[in-house]
């Protein structure tokens, strides 16, 4: 059983619009039997803080193509993407490269 | 990695990473290489940066502040200034909303130590029609070399007596004019009445697309103005790679196909006097968004315009999801486009005479008979209607304001554009003529083009009746 996980996690670049305008969210991942991922991160995302419209910010498992992300100031690309496993006190940053919603 | 000492931060090329240093140096270098490459704007020239708080422009803005507080060798000569549009009001924003933006703005600005301008989209309702017309092409330009130029200026300096390193920052004309430099006031809002009738113009354009086309217009007009007005012959904007790529596929669905040099090239000359450049047309959106990050450019995003749930998506919408989604898997899809686009020649869109010029976009009218047959239906579909109600009006005014009198003003793409502009009559006709309800006379026959912007409509007239 992996511990709880306190993340910051920060939405810029217009991305912050879909969270009511809020770019800085501080959070806490629950219990759960496997370690928190990128991709685990992503759902609960979805399912706790995205207030409407998912398709702006989600495809399929993952981000929208043009929705970047950095985890600890570094580009995720350069991190195992969605395989990452998230550390207590990582920050994840989301920058929307969209133009408009 | 190059440096083998940073650690690394971020991947533009595959098996190619940075590490922050090595990124700041390869970004700046290639805003230096991209104006040094060119060779078109020349030292001590008046540029006007066209910044809209978004990341590209902000990282523009961002480069040039770099380039002028370089070494003498490397530095930035020309004389920049700063122009922002609000474009709150068809963004859907409350007055108190904009005038926050604004207030951000300014202090962005004001950081900058450039002078600005802060214009409201409204005053693009007031634009004289001449802004239509291109101006006289800059005298200093053609005959001189920009390596004379260039030595001429610095010649210039020395017997000025100043030196290389504050000549750069003590900027002729700041604060002069409408600049509000050392006029820190709230900036006011235009008169409720003139947004009301921005607004209208806006809600009566049917499609995302075309109100995009709408904005892009007033914008890009309003931003020529107070160029031509300042003294300003050239206007940089911050059109990415990701931008321009995104742009020629949608400029091509638009029917714009012949003119996707100018529109989307480093140097666009439509105007004559003022000339658009776009230095940033070789970064990928994601440099630009890394660069801000790690930098610390400050942005002040606008609101994207706001959507009915029925609404279509803009082209422009469809176009970027399709490129952003195929590049996630063929990551080089951007730049293929991009440089495909690079190939292209801008002489089809010079007209051979100011007869052969589009009424909106300027660029030569690329219409021969068989297209113009093809279109026709859709545009006057309306016509008989009016002419039966017509009688009591002045008969070549009535004419001359009739939707069908613009068309041969217009070239291929701006005629599928003006449709989407004055089709608002045309429905509430279509709907009359199923209710039985009438509709003032004076109506039809105004309404279609009373959509249109007033300096378009004047325009429009002069050539008419020419
Ligand atoms: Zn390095
Ligand atoms: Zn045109």
């Amino acid at each position: 059983m992996a511990a709880p996980v306190s993340l910051q996690v920060e939405f810029g670049g217009g991305a912050e619009f879909l969270f009511d305008g809020v770019k800085k969210h501080q959070v806490t991942l629950p219990c759960q039997p496997e370690p928190w991922d990128i991709r685990n991160l992503l759902q609960w995302i979805k399912q706790n803080l995205l207030k409407e419209r998912p398709e702006l910010f989600m495809q399929g498992e993952s981000v929208r193509p043009g929705i970047l992300v950095l985890i600890n100031e570094a580009d995720w690309e350069l991190m195992g993407e969605l395989d990452y496993k998230l550390q207590d006190q990582d920050t994840v940053l989301f920058i929307s490269t969209l133009h408009g919603g | 990695m190059k440096c083998r000492k940073g650690s690394a931060v971020l991947i533009i090329r595959v098996g190619d990473p940075f590490c922050r240093n090595c990124f700041r140096e390869y970004f700046m270098h290639k805003f230096r290489a991209m104006l040094g490459k060119n060779r078109i704007i020349f030292p001590g020239e008046k540029v006007l940066l066209a910044v809209s708080g978004g990341p590209a422009s902000s990282a523009m803005l961002r480069q040039v502040q770099e380039g002028l507080s370089r070494e003498t060798a490397k530095k930035l000569r020309f004389i920049p200034s700063v122009i922002y549009v609000d474009e709150g009001a068809v963004r859907g924003q409350s007055p108190a909303q904009r005038e926050q933006s604004l207030a951000c703005m300014e202090t962005l600005l004001q950081a900058t130590g450039f002078p600005y301008y802060l214009v409201h989209l409204e005053q693009a309702l007031e634009l004289p029609a001449s802004i239509l017309r291109p101006g006289p092409a800059t005298p200093s330009e053609p005959g001189v070399s920009y390596k004379e130029a260039v030595e001429g200026f610095i010649q210039q300096q020395r017997q000025k007596g100043y030196g290389d390193k504050d000549s750069g920052t003590s900027l002729p004309g700041a604060g002069s004019g409408e600049s509000p430099e050392g006029a820190p006031a709230a900036p006011r809002l235009p008169a409720a009445a003139l947004t009301q009738e921005l607004l209208k113009l806006f809600e009566a354009v049917q499609t995302m697309t075309a109100k995009e086309e709408l904005l892009q217009m007033l914008r890009t007009h309003l931003i020529l103005q107070t160029a031509r007005t300042k003294g300003y012959t050239k206007v940089m904007t911050g059109e990415t790679c990701t931008r321009v790529a995104i742009k020629l596929l949608t400029n091509l669905a638009l029917g714009r196909g012949a003119f996707l040099a100018v529109d989307t090239g480093f140097k666009d000359n439509r105007h004559g006097d003022v000339m658009v450049v776009r230095p940033l047309r070789e970064y990928m959106a994601k440099e630009i968004a890394f660069y801000n990050h790690f930098f610390d450019v400050p942005t002040v995003i606008a609101p994207p315009l706001p959507t009915k749930r029925r609404d279509k998506p803009s082209f422009r919408h469809v176009v970027e999801s399709f490129l952003l989604g195929l590049q996630k898997d063929f990551p080089s899809t951007i730049s293929t486009v991009y440089r495909t686009g690079e190939k292209l020649s801008a002489d089809r869109a010079k007209p051979s005479c100011e007869a052969e010029r589009c009424l909106l976009c300027l660029c030569a009218l690329d219409l021969d008979g068989e297209e113009e047959l093809a279109l026709e239906p859709t545009l006057i579909i309306d016509e008989p209607e009016l002419e039966r109600n017509g009688c009591c009006q002045d008969p070549l005014a009535a004419w001359a304001e009739r939707k069908s009198a613009y068309i041969p003003l217009l070239c291929y793409g701006c005629r599928l554009t003006f449709k989407e502009l004055v089709r608002l009559l045309v429905w509430s006709g279509v709907f009359s003529l199923g209710t039985g309800v009438p509709i003032p006379t004076a109506l039809l026959l105004q309404g279609p083009v009373t959509t249109l912007p007033p300096y378009v409509r004047a325009e429009a007239q002069r050539r008419i009746h020419r």
